[in-house]
């Protein structure tokens, strides 16, 4: 299969203004469940407003939040796949800068020193392109987060020692969504990266943050831990909005990568309820839209 | 727990009869401001032609389109998508937009913290929070922009919106030294020994 880059241009358009608009279903379905759960009257009535903003994005055609986020793309390529690398990383950067000045959208994205704006979401290595390879013949999936400052400005990494165990890490990450409060939109979900290198672990810590509900840690021990941190989580009291009750987070994520007989890193991202991401299937017979 | 429909501005007197908990809806107008709208106020000398006291002003940057100017766009932009920031960041500029400019009520997301509590009593000030993250719902509430000013900071810039129905807001920190956020914070630190001992680790 030949990868047309005009197509992927239009893909990456297409993604960015459809994640701001519309959230994956597993999220909806991550709200109903917490609202089922909550017990404060403030908490109820904050989850009601984020519901009733999910329904009034769709019904206007809008952004759900106003922050368009610092633009991501993660690109899968399966076996049989013939594509022009630095040619696709064009076509998505232009597809990028095209949502930005055709919708138009906010462009969030500065110069690091200067702060000067661009207005095309895009920069010195942004958007932020990830490739990976999959074992699937012709497969080419591209998926695009747009990653929310609120939630993204709350990023921790932690270099604990192997003496500390298991416990720093578990500590690290309550003592995280505790120092977190409201400020990462809560409910949020909490991404936690487990070994590794430095650079590794916070890599894994904004993939768990980013994927989606009901999906588990491949690694059994990973798995574990998540199911424990998950239900212990919104009995913290920070609730939506930081305003107090449960609905902290729809649920903690964990990934895991082998590390040194010396270290013991863990990092902590989070996603905030705007929890947003669109994907594209090309193949041969053209594109189709998902989550 | 009482319910407030004002139009601004509003007199400290008013603001300092709301309490914790309270609710606020706001009609009339609002201004929009954030970080470098700030930084630039306060610490590079610039200056607003708005007049902001007594008014209200929201932590954001706006989704917007540039159109021609016309009576429904006296601005020359039309909302695309109006929602909040994370107040947090903007805590050391709470206390001069209360002193310089007579700023009375802040909205944002997230919370201020103890400067801008103590501004809060001193001045008569409140902070009213909004739901994070649901703009779309938010920018219903807003009827134009009427007015822009630093608008080579954009999107940053000081924008000035003519709103209706804005809310209800909670009122989150109050002029009596109450906060929402300090509850939480103080529950948050006494929960968490049970939560750490629920995964078995000793707290320290
Ligand atoms: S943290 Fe998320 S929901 Fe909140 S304002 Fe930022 S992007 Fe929107």
């Amino acid at each position: 299969m030949n990868i047309d880059p005009n197509i992927v241009e239009d893909a990456a358009r297409e993604l960015y203004i459809r994640a701001l608009k519309v959230l994956p279903p597993d999220i909806k379905a991550g709200f109903d469940q917490l609202s089922e759960r909550e017990s404060s009257e403030t908490g109820k009535a904050v989850l009601g407003t984020m519901i009733r903003n999910i329904a009034v994005a769709e019904d206007t055609n809008n952004l759900l939040c106003q922050d368009t986020g610092v633009p991501i793309y993660n690109v899968t390529i399966g076996r049989n796949v013939d594509f022009d690398g630095a040619t696709l990383k064009e076509a998505i950067r232009k597809g990028c800068e095209r949502a930005t000045k055709e919708h138009p959208l906010r462009s969030s994205v500065v110069h690091p020193i200067t702060r000067k704006n661009e207005h095309t979401s895009t920069g010195i290595r942004v958007p932020v392109i990830h490739f990976d390879f999959s074992d699937q013949p012709d497969e080419f999936r591209l998926e695009m987060i747009p990653k929310g400052s609120g939630s993204e400005n709350n990023s921790w990494l932690r270099m604990a020692i192997p003496a500390e165990g298991i416990d720093a890490v578990k500590t690290f990450v309550v003592d995280c969504v505790l120092e977190a409060g409201g400020k990462t939109c809560p409910p949020t979900i909490v991404g936690v990266g487990v070994g590794g290198t430095s650079e590794l672990c916070v890599h894994m810590a904004k993939m768990a943050a980013t994927r989606p509900l009901g999906s588990h840690c491949e690694d059994p021990e990973g798995r574990k831990l998540e199911e424990e941190l998950s239900a212990v989580v919104n009995k913290l009291g920070v609730g939506a909005q930081g305003l107090g009750g449960d609905a902290t987070a729809f649920a903690v994520h964990v990934e895991l990568a082998a590390t040194h007989i010396t270290m013991n890193p863990v990092a902590v991202n989070m996603q905030c309820h705007s929890a947003r991401r669109a994907s594209a299937q090309i193949t041969a017979d053209g594109v189709s839209y998902g989550f | 727990m009482a319910h407030h429909d004002i139009t601004t501005p509003v007199t400290e007197e008013t603001v300092r009869s709301w309490r914790v908990n309270d609710t606020v809806t706001l009609n009339g107008t609002l201004f929009g401001i954030r970080d470098a709208t700030q930084i630039h106020m306060f610490d590079r000398g610039r200056t607003t032609r708005f007049d902001l006291n007594g008014h209200a002003v929201i932590h954001t940057a706006p989704n917007v389109r540039k159109v021609e100017k016309s009576d429904e766009y006296p601005a020359g932009y039309a909302p695309v998508c109006i929602g909040t920031t994370t107040s947090a960041r903007m805590e050391r500029f709470s206390r001069p937009l209360m002193e310089q400019y007579g700023v009375r009520m802040i909205i944002g997301k997230g919370g201020l913290l103890d400067d801008s509590l103590k501004a809060f009593q001193d001045l008569g000030g409140v902070y009213l929070a909004i739901v994070g993250g649901t703009a779309a719902l938010e920018t219903t509430w807003v009827e134009a922009i009427e007015d822009v000013d630093l608008d080579d900071l954009n999107p940053e810039s000081l924008w000035k919106f003519r709103i209706k129905g804005f809310g209800p807001l909670l009122v989150a920190m109050d002029s009596h030294g109450d906060s929402l956020y300090s509850h939480v914070r103080e529950e948050g630190a006494r929960r968490r020994s049970d939560v750490l001992a629920a995964l078995g680790v000793a707290a320290k």
